[in-house]
Parts: structure tokens; sequence; C-alpha cells
């Protein structure tokens, strides 16, 4: 009750916020994050009154609405004083909504809309929903039911009604024509809500619906006093659309030349409507003209977007297969356990976050190291127990890899669970870049896309400027001859394999943000990460480089015109294919051997 | 001559033969004509699964031929195994005839409930037995004479070979399960009802089939132990020692790599046909890497380059999954990993490999 009266006083802020959760929630929060918006309304202690506890006869349910009862009292003689002095003519407007038919109703809301008065989004979304009653005559008194149970108050006065009042209410009428224009004039007078985002969200959702041009001046009006940049350009976009209807074809004209600019969809479907249905030809034309311009603008972005993912989904190649081309592109080892290191590292993740799970980000990069030994670990042990027995006899080692790999699934299903585990993403790392209404790009996937180039390069200065690196280049180029100048080829080979599969642990780090985690999530990379490894040719880092980021490129722009499964399909088809021509890769390792 | 060295020197092969050749007689015996409480008698659902074994252990032919005897190793076999079993399938779905859900005589039931206006035109002819298991060799006998060709020409050998298998498989499962392919998507192929006018779940069905895939395999073995002991097989054995320079001999190496891995991918066909009617259902499974990769292992387990190794060590490991599957399924996935390992370290000739050594050594 309090916040009700409040509102008249000047303090929008309560019941506008409420607000949202009392609207048809899709309808007015369309292009924003619900929950996100559910937090603020939750959060503001003013929120309770638009349910109104105390006056449904139900206990305030915290004491910080209590409190905000009290606050409101101090207020509330005030705010009844300013509400008497300059609503008396708002209230009697309110007053004639019952009267006359359809059409009046409708000009009586528009009237409403235009007042700016606060209280008149509670009483439209109330008609709206066949909520607003009228009891007695001349003037009748205008109530308001509430959502649930038999209570409800005056949509005047905010002052609580009994429920024998509320009974002997007259439902005032409304239907489909008066719903929409309702919905429109909601918006309206929702677009001086004090949160930048409300107002944006009821901009948005007004851009859908015809504007009508008897709008214009309340808009004209809001545009002086906008003050947020992005709420001001949609207000132009919506005052423009709104122009689109007005009778002088020279305003038209300008309204076009404004919109050609625009991204949004809603100012695209206008512009084609007025393209094929405006009367005057040169409207017609600047609309077409403008529509190419927009066309191409999203043509581009469109391009720039599907490059955008198809570095990501290469980052995500590239990671999951630079641990192979260590060990099967240096070493010569196929490894069929690739798969399951990178699950191991994954794990890891998730394992050091239910350790520390308040602090995500920490838990997040204490697992890049982490992970990187758990799975070079692992990787070691392969090698001693199983791979350093095997050389030479690459389709043994693919077998006892491959049994490895069973192996490894099946402990981690017996130690953890056959089920995926949730591993949280911290808040830098959710969320997008945006950018305009076509193109934003997820967080987590720049972020992926430049931690996969650091491995890269992390990984080619290992193995160029390191003595590590030089002794496995050694071993790789020719064993024998390594081992007569002294390199401890068993060492070498045990840390190869350890650091290919560290790679792979860290990898697993960074799609466990990506994608589940799970016993079966090495699988779905380790023929990828081998195609990869195969198309860019073995012992080769920047071949696997660019065969990453080729396949990565050449799956995503397939994608939108065949699907996600034929593009892969076909992908592979194309490997096959590239295969046979080339057998040893984009960029071959040099040699005089008849037999590689 | 030539049947001295096939059959007589080939003792652990004359070995497996007799005991097919006595199972394909006694299992239906112990089914048919042995009364149920006799302690003897073999229940259906044992005919099957042994029917089963049989299919796995000629795929396992298939794969040993080229493996064993041509150094090619593919992991992709489950491809032309489940190309046979569809094309198997697709009969069987035809046969089903007006008596699906949906009662549409021309149409299966998945394409009625995704309104097909007509049958697909890779579904014409189908419902002829003769022209489905024509399709059953000629399918798979094509994509490899095709896959083959493209691969050996360009000299795609050893671990390369075996990925682009693997990729191939993998294609072909994702494929399979797109509804639009018009195969039954996720679902597959499956309540069949006859084969040749016979319901396909009657027990003397059953072990017809039975009775059918062990004498097709007794022939694939003959069949396959023909070729490894001719002329070609010999020259095969060059190639898997020594590719190069059995090349520089003369030795149009690609051809016979291309040939024999057709052969071996019609065996998998058969394979796949004679297993869908007595599991009754082909889905999209087949083609999974890990089952192509699994069968690999049979031959691995009996041996590698024996040929009747194969057929040991599909019944050895099928048998081992049926058993551990059914006792403790937990345990399933180490044993058949640590098979992986421990055969490959520590057999690397298999369990024939055992054998064979007993043997030299009480000759020696």
């Amino acid at each position: 009750m309090a916040a009700w009266l409040l509102v008249a006083g000047g303090s929008l802020h309560a019941e506008t916020q409420a607000f949202g959760l009392e609207m048809p929630a899709a309808d007015l929060a369309m292009e924003m994050t619900t929950p996100a918006f559910a937090v603020i309304a939750q959060s503001d202690p003013y929120t309770g009154d638009m349910i109104d506890p105390s006056l449904l006869g139900i206990d305030p349910e915290s004491a910080a609405v209590e409190t905000a009862e009290n606050d409101d009292e101090l207020m509330e003689e005030a705010a009844y004083e300013g509400l008497e002095e300059t609503a008396a003519d708002v209230d009697l407007l309110i007053q004639r909504l019952p009267e006359g038919s359809f059409n009046d109703r409708r000009a009586v809301a528009e009237e409403l809309a235009a007042t700016g008065d606060p209280r008149i989004p509670l009483i439209l979304a109330a008609l709206l929903e066949g909520r607003l009653l009228a009891a007695g005559d001349d003037p009748p008194r205008i109530l308001i039911r509430a959502d649930t149970g038999r209570a409800g108050r005056d949509a005047l006065t905010g002052e609580a009604v009994d429920a024998d009042l509320i009974a002997s209410g007259r439902r005032i009428p409304v239907h489909n024509p008066l719903r929409n224009a309702l919905r429109n004039l909601i918006a309206v007078a929702t677009i001086s809500a004090p949160d930048p985002e409300r107002r944006a969200a009821s901009l948005r959702r007004l851009m859908r619906d015809d504007v009508s041009p008897d709008m214009l001046a309340y808009l004209d009006e809001r545009v002086e006093l906008e003050t947020d940049p992005r709420v001001t350009d949609l207000l132009l976009t919506v005052r423009a659309l709104a122009r689109l209807n007005v009778d002088d074809p020279e305003q038209r004209l300008e309204s076009i030349a404004l919109l050609r600019g625009s991204l949004l969809s809603e100012v695209r479907v206008r512009l084609e409507a007025t393209a094929t249905r405006d009367d005057d030809p040169e409207v017609r034309e600047a609309a077409r003209d403008a529509l190419d311009s927009i066309e191409s603008r999203i043509r581009f972005f469109r391009f720039t977007e599907n490059l955008f993912f198809g570095l990501s989904a290469g980052s995500v190649l590239l990671l999951a297969a630079i641990g192979l081309a260590i060990t099967f592109g240096v070493m010569g080892v196929i490894n069929m356990a690739h798969g399951e290191l990178i699950m191991i590292g994954a794990y890891t993740t998730w394992f050091i976050q239910t350790l520390i799970p308040e602090a995500l980000s920490t838990s997040i990069l204490l697992a890049i190291p982490a992970a990187f030994l758990v799975a070079g670990l692992v990787g070691i042990a392969m090698e001693r127990g199983v791979i350093q027995f095997l050389y030479g006899r690459p389709l043994e080692t693919l077998l006892a890899t491959f049994g490895i790999s069973l192996i490894l699934q099946q402990a981690v299903r017996t130690l953890f669970s056959p089920l995926n585990r949730p591993v949280a993403s911290p808040d830098w790392l959710s969320g997008s870049l945006y950018v305009n209404p076509i193109l934003s790009l997820t967080w987590s996937r720049i972020y992926i896309l430049a931690f996969a180039i650091a491995v890269f390069i992390a990984l080619l200065l290992v193995m160029k400027k390191t003595s590590l690196g030089l002794k496995v280049r050694a071993v790789a180029q020719n064993r024998p001859m390594a081992r007569a100048l002294g390199v401890r080829t068993g060492w070498v080979d045990a840390l190869t394999f350890g650091l290919g599969a560290g790679i792979a642990g860290v990898a697993g780090v960074a799609l466990s943000q990506l994608t589940n985690v799970g016993p079966n999530m090495g699988q779905a990379y380790i023929i990828d990460s081998f195609m990869v490894v195969v198309f860019g040719g073995v012992g080769n880092l920047w071949g696997t480089l660019v065969g990453a980021m080729g396949l990565g490129m050449m799956t995503k722009f397939l994608e939108p015109h065949t699907g996600a499964v034929l593009a892969k399909i076909l992908v592979l088809v194309f490997i096959i294919l590239f295969i046979q021509r080339r057998p040893r890769g984009l960029f071959p390792k040099k040699g005089r051997a008849a037999e590689a | 001559m030539l049947t001295r060295r096939m059959f007589l020197s080939d003792w652990g092969g004359m070995t497996v033969l007799v005991l097919l050749l006595a199972m394909a007689v006694a299992v239906p015996y112990a089914n048919l004509v042995l009364p149920p409480e006799s302690p003897w008698h073999l229940s259906t659902y044992w005919v099957a699964l042994i029917g089963k074994f049989l299919t796995f252990a000629l795929l396992a032919l298939a794969i040993d031929l080229i493996w064993g005897y041509a150094g090619i190793l593919s992991l992709g076999h489950g491809a032309f195994f489940g190309l046979g079993g569809y094309a198997m399938g697709m009969y069987l779905t035809r046969q089903i005839g007006d008596r699906g859900v949906y009662g549409n005589p021309e149409l299966p039931d998945f394409m009625v409930f995704l309104s097909y206006e007509s049958l697909p035109w890779y579904w014409w002819g189908f419902d002829m037995f003769w022209f489905a298991m024509l399709m059953v060799v000629l399918v798979p006998g094509l994509l490899a004479l095709v896959f083959g060709w493209l691969a050996f020409r360009s000299r795609v050998t050893g671990v390369y070979f075996a990925i682009i298998t693997q990729a191939l498989v993998f294609a072909l499962m994702l494929a399979f399960f797109r509804n639009e392919m018009g195969f039954g998507g996720n679902n597959g192929l499956t309540d069949f009802k006859d084969i040749l006018g016979f319901p396909v779940q009657a027990r003397e069905t059953r072990v017809a089939l039975f009775v059918v895939s062990a004498l097709t395999l007794i022939l694939a073995y003959i069949a396959s132990r023909f070729i490894v002991t001719s002329r070609f097989g010999r020259v095969l054995i060059a190639v898997r020692d020594a590719e190069s320079r059995a090349r520089f001999s003369g030795y149009r190496v690609e051809h016979y790599k291309v040939w024999l891995f057709v052969f071996s991918a019609m065996l998998a066909g058969i394979a796949g046909a004679l297993y869908v009617p007595q599991v009754g259902i082909i889905n999209p499974g087949e083609f999974a890497p890990l089952r192509s990769i699994e069968a690999v292992l049979w031959v691995a387990v009996g041996g590698r380059g024996s040929l009747f190794g194969a057929i040991i060590g599909a019944f050895a490991v099928n048998g081992a999954k049926t058993w551990f599957t059914t006792a403790y399924p937990e345990v399933w996935l180490f044993a058949l990993g640590a098979l992986f390992v421990l055969v490959t370290l520590f057999l690397p000739r298999g369990l024939v490999g055992i054998f064979r050594r007993r043997r030299r050594e009480g000759d020696a």
C-alpha cells in the first residue's frame, strides 16, 4: 500500500520495477535476460507491495519488506497530497474507462498512456489481463483485482478494498484489437521507467508493433529527456518507425534515411512493408535502397560471425589436436587414449572446483598447471608401462593405447560416476561481447581462442628454444644418431609423451568450459584430433595450426547451408579424399626415405 | 599339391573347420530334437547367441585376411558389416508389408511417420531376395573398390589408412543417424517379420540361420585359405613384409591390395547380412568406431595371420564379453582394455601363438 502511494509522490522506482514482475514477462522483458531482471525485482524491498502481502492479510515475508513499509508510511502523507493536486484530471480519465465502446476505451487508454502518470502501466496491465473492475456508478470506483485470491485494491488510490466490493465489480471488457493496442500503450507508459534497461526493453517491445503517429509527440518529449545513449538510439529508431506512418512523404523519407544504418530485425520488417506497400514511389524506392544497404551490412556481419565461429571451432580443434601433434606427429605414437587425457584434464578442473567452490577464477587458473601435471604423469606412466615396448610397431601401439583408453574411461566411471560432472564457469567467461544486434561474440569462446593460441606459442617455444625441444627433434629425426651423441632417448621419449599428454590435459581445462565433462567426452575429440594432425601434416606444429583452423572454418561455413551433421560428414569425406592426393598432409615432413 | 598346401598343412584350420561342422550338426540337434528336459538341450537364446558369434567370426576372418596377409589395418570394417546388414535389413523391412503399425503396404513405418510420399529410389528392388543378396556383396564391395583404389593408388598405408578408415566409418555413422537418409535414422530398421516367407522369430528359422551362418563361415574360410595359399597370396605376404621391395620387383602392389580389400569387404557384408536377422535389428550403432576397433581386437587376440585364429578370437572375446557383461558389467571395460594391452605386449601372435610355440617346442 505504502509503495503504491509513494509512486505518486515521485518515487517511481519501486513501482515500475515491481511492475516488471506483473507484466506478461515475455512481452516486456523479451530482449532482457529474465533471471537478471528477476534479481533486480527480488532484491528490491518494495517488490513486496506488488503482491501486497499486508493487503492480502498475509504476513510480510521478510523484515526487509516491513522496514520498507515503515519508510513508506513516513512519506505517505506527502505522496497523498501530491496525488490529489496533480492527478485529478487523470483520475477522471481513469473513471471513463468502463464507458462506451472498445474504441472509446482505446482512445481513453491512449490519453492515459500519454499522461506519464506512474499508475498507468499498472492499470493498463490489469485491464489487459481482465483484472480491472468497475463498481457502482457516477463516478464508478475502479478496482484492481489481485492476481490470485479474491482481494484487490482501488486503482486510483491504491487502498485495499474488501473482497465483497471486488466481487461486486464488473469486469471492464477488452477484445483482441484492444489487447494489442494495450500492450503498446503499456510499453509507452513504461518508457519513462527510471532503469535504462527497462526503458530499452519497452522500446524494443514497441518496435515490434505498429506505433501509431499519435504517439510521436510523446516520443519527441522522451527524446529530449533521455540521458542514456543506447536508449536514445532506440528512441530515435522507434520514432523513425512511427514516422513511417505519417502522411507527409518528406518525413517518411527522412525516417528511412535515419533507419538505413539499423540492424534490428524489427526495422527490417517495417522497411520491407514500406518498400512494398507505401503509396509514394519515391518512398518505396528509398526503403528498398535502405534495405539493400542493411542487407549488405548484415551479410558482412554474418560473414564476420561465421569467421569467428570458424576460428572458435578451430581453436577447440587446435587444443584437442596439439598434444597429439607431439605424440603422434613428433614421436609417431598413435595414442588412441589422447581423448581420455583431455578428459583427465577436464576432471582435474572439476575436482579442483569442488575443493575450492567459492573461488571460481582461482580454481580455473589453478587447474591449468594441475591438469598439465596430472595428465602428464598419466602419460609418462603410459609411455614407460606400455608404449616403450611397442616402438616401431605403430599398429600394435594403436591397439594397446586403445585398451588404455577403455581402462581410463571405466576408471573414471567407477571412481566418480557415469554421469556428467557439472563444471562452473567464472563470471568473466560467461556472457558475450555485444557488437550490434547481428553480431555478439561469446566471451568463453574468445578466451578459448586466445588460450589455444597461447598454448600453441608456448609449445612452439618449448620445441624450438629449449634443450628438451632440441633433443625431442633430434630423436624424432634420427634415433640411433641421437643416442650415439649421448641423448638419453628413453628419457626423452617419456618426457615428450608426458609433454603431449600434459598439453592434452590443459586442453581439457579449456574444453570443460565449453562441453559436458563426462567419461565419454574424450571419444568426441579423438577422431577430430587425428583428422587435424593428418590433414595438417605429421610432425609439423604449424601444419596442426593451419589444419585445425582450416577444418574449423570449413565446418562452420558449411553448417549454415547443410546443417551440423552433414557439414561434419562432408569435412570427413573431404579429408579422406585429401589424404589420397597428399598422403602426408598439407605440410609434409621433408625427407628422402621411400617409406616414412 | 594345392589341396595339400591348402588343407593338410593347416592343422589348426582343419580343427576349427571340423569343430564348426560339428557345431552345425549338433546345435540344431540339441535345440530341435532333444526335449527341453534333457541336460543337453540348447535353448533358442543360445542358438541365436552362437549364431551371432558365427557372424562375428566371419567379420574377424575378413579383417584377418587383409591385416594378417597384406598388412592393411582397417579400423572401419564395421562400415562394410553395417552396409551388408542394412541391405538385409531393407529386405526384411520390405517383407513386413502392410503388417506395420501404420499398415502401409508400400512404405515402412518410419517413412510413413516422416511423411514420405513414395519409396526412395535406393529402396527399389529390395523386396526381392536375390536383389537384396546381390546388394549385400555389391554395396560393400563397391565402396571398398572406390575407397581402396583411391587409398592404395596414392600409397596411403599403415597408420594413415587406419585413421581414414576410421573417418569413413564415423562419417557413415553420422550419415545413417540422419533421418533424411531414409534408413530409419537413430532407430534403424527393426520389427522384422519374415525372411523368405518363414517367420524370423520362429525356432526353426533361427536354427536354419545358424546353420547357414556356420556353412557360410566354413566356405569363406576355405575361400580365404585358397587365396592366401595361391600365388596371389604369396605376393600379398611379400607386400605385407616389404611393400617397396615388392613394388620394385615389378608387382602392381595396389592391384593386389585393392582386390583383397574388396573381397574382405564382401565377406564383412555377408557377415552383416547374416547378423541382422539373428539379432532382429540394424541401427547406426553398428557403424560406431568402437565396434570396428573391437573387431580388430578379436583378430589380435586370436592371432593375426592364421585365419582360423580370427575365428577363435571372435568366439573367445565375445564369449568373455557375454559372460562379463551379465556377471560383472562394471569390470567388462577394464577386462577388454587390459586384453588389448596384454595381448599386444605379451601375445603378439595371439592365442594361436601359444599353441604354435608349444608345437614347435614339441617338434624340437
